[in-house]
């Protein structure tokens, strides 16, 4: 306990170290607030702004777990279909490869052009950009799965679905959770950059106007709170998976031999 | 170790009546197996044929690599023979036709479940136990479970998982998983190979009472030539890759015997033959 202790005092000695460096070196070099605003600085904006920022990180955060879902959804679907079949597999692949090869920045404008400007290019740009970690994932769990495994149900007559359904997936499980972490913040990157380029709400359009009207401290204040939201949502799923897969890190303190 | 009572009787109606049983619970006619092709071809099976009555207690034992386990594979489904047939229950493809538990000689319990949920496992997939599963998974079918666990020891264990058990305490799961849902077949690949001389004398015993109790039809894969003939009615040595069956004896020994029996004469003739006669093939 000690230990665990001992490492969050010096995760958050880190943290706040990296803050005061940069505020002791502001002053210090004298650096211009329309450069590189003092910590101090944005913190202050932050709070003063906040009431008018919350719809932008209501809206922000709606496109990122709209999409986020929709990802998760489309892509575990995909996922065992290219998974569960070899064919599928050797057929498809290219074309996923291929489709997430496209830098996502490139696709925003055909969103825009086919639905105009504002949420939904936000929540498709989010929704495709995590489809591919968590496709790769479930397809190399679900083929990684241990043949030993699946004979033991093979032999008691169990159907495709059956055998996919008590041990592909729950094998898949540690692969699936170890995506979704990747994708959660994917899909930040996903919406803010869609709401960036076209879109008048959010905090990344609320970013794009601050840095075109020189409020740098308001622009570093929405770093800020993308940087919080990707934590938080992180840590949600960290937990989530530390309850769902514990079989897989298997905690030292719990074993008898 | 007490051997507990026999298994709750399963005829509760929601129950369809076991399978018609078959003259022959197992027959394989000519089947031989082959991995891979041309140069690169590995005979692991010569061409074989076994009968197996139904209720009859086979011992296949021989020397290390002849195809023992590739039989068990064979019986049940995982492979199919490259020729020949395998009949089960009288037709081909197995586990339709009969209730088969299998326990494999590396127990692969399902490291996310508990030792009680990969016990009950094959309720949840073997007809007609599917059918009440959610149901009962929370009672009559977790007393057998834990009846089950008891008559190998491990009722403090049943909540743990697989990682937290020892080699030996995996296999003992291994065994109740192979028997909790009454198989009309039972394929045995060294389910004692991990234990210690005292446990598995005492587990040899358990498996005779409900192989006596029950009478299922078990075909047992071992090195070990008294655990072959303290079980078995019938003994069948292997050769050396390509395995075929060079012999096939009958144990004429009554049941239910005691351990004891491993030490008389008789007995230790009759292991020593055997014993000669794998000698010979391994070379």
């Amino acid at each position: 306990m000690t230990e665990k202790n001992r490492i969050r005092m010096m995760s958050f000695s880190l943290l706040f170290g990296f803050f005061l460096m940069w505020e002791v070196l502001c002053v210090l070099l004298n650096v211009s607030d329309l450069v590189l605003p003092r910590p101090s600085e944005i913190l202050v904006t932050l709070w003063v702004k906040f009431p008018i920022l919350l719809p932008h990180i209501i809206q922000t955060l709606y496109s990122t777990l709209t999409g986020f879902v929709l990802g998760v959804g489309i892509g575990v679907a995909l996922g065992v279909i290219v998974g569960t079949s070899k064919v599928a597999y050797a057929v498809a692949y290219p074309l996923l490869v291929g489709f997430s090869s496209i830098p996502k920045v490139a696709v925003v404008p055909i969103f825009v052009l086919w639905f105009g400007s504002g949420t939904t290019p936000a929540i498709l740009t989010a929704m495709v950009i995590c489809v591919f970690p968590i496709v790769v994932n479930i397809a190399t769990g679900l083929a990684a799965t241990e043949p030993d495994l699946e004979d033991v149900l093979k032999t008691l007559g169990a159907s495709k679905s059956e055998i996919l359904w008590n041990v592909g997936l729950p094998r898949t499980m540690p692969y699936f959770f170890a995506a979704l972490k990747v994708a959660i913040t994917l899909s930040f990157v996903g919406a803010v950059l869609s709401e960036t380029v076209a879109s008048n709400r959010g905090i990344g359009n609320v970013m794009m106007t601050a840095s075109s009207n020189f409020q740098v401290s308001l622009v570093f204040a929405g770093l800020i709170i993308l940087a919080l939201l990707g934590v938080a949502l992180y840590a949600l799923f960290s937990v989530l998976e530390r309850r769902v897969t514990g079989w897989a890190t298997r905690g030292n303190d719990l074993s008898i031999t | 170790m007490n051997i507990a009572a026999p298994l709750p009787p399963t005829e509760s109606p929601a129950e369809a009546p076991r399978t018609g049983r078959a003259r022959n619970a197992l027959e394989l006619q000519n089947a031989s197996v082959v991995f891979g092709s041309g140069d690169m071809a590995v005979t692991a099976l010569a061409p074989t044929n076994l009968k197996l009555p139904d209720g009859d207690f086979l011992a296949l034992v021989g020397p290390s690599g002849c195809g023992k386990s590739t039989i068990l594979r064979l019986v049940s489904n995982l492979i199919k023979p490259s020729e020949g047939v395998v009949l089960v229950g009288g037709r081909e493809a197995a586990a339709k036709q009969l209730r088969i538990g299998m326990a494999f000689q590396n127990p692969t319990m399902l490291p996310w479940l508990t030792i009680e949920q990969n016990v009950m496992m094959p309720l949840k997939i073997v007809p007609p136990f599917k059918a009440r599963f959610r149901a009962e998974r929370k009672g009559e079918f977790r007393d057998r479970v834990h009846q089950l666990l008891a008559q190998v020891g491990l009722t403090d264990f049943a909540g743990h998982y697989p990682w937290q058990l020892s080699g030996g305490m995996l296999q003992r799961s291994n065994l109740c998983r192979a028997l909790i849902h009454e198989p009309d077949l039972l394929l045995l690949d060294e389910p004692f190979g991990a234990l210690d001389q005292f446990t598995r004398e005492e587990l040899w015993q358990t498996l005779q009472d409900l192989y006596l109790d029950r009478k299922p039809t078990v075909l047992l894969v071992t090195h070990d030539l008294r655990e072959a003939g303290f079980l078995a009615n019938r003994i069948c040595v292997m050769s050396a890759r390509p395995g075929r069956i060079i012999s096939d004896e009958t144990v004429n020994i009554p049941q239910p015997r005691d351990i004891d029996m491993i030490y008389s004469p008789e007995f230790v003739e009759m292991t020593q033959g055997l014993r000669e006669l794998i000698a010979q093939v391994r070379k």
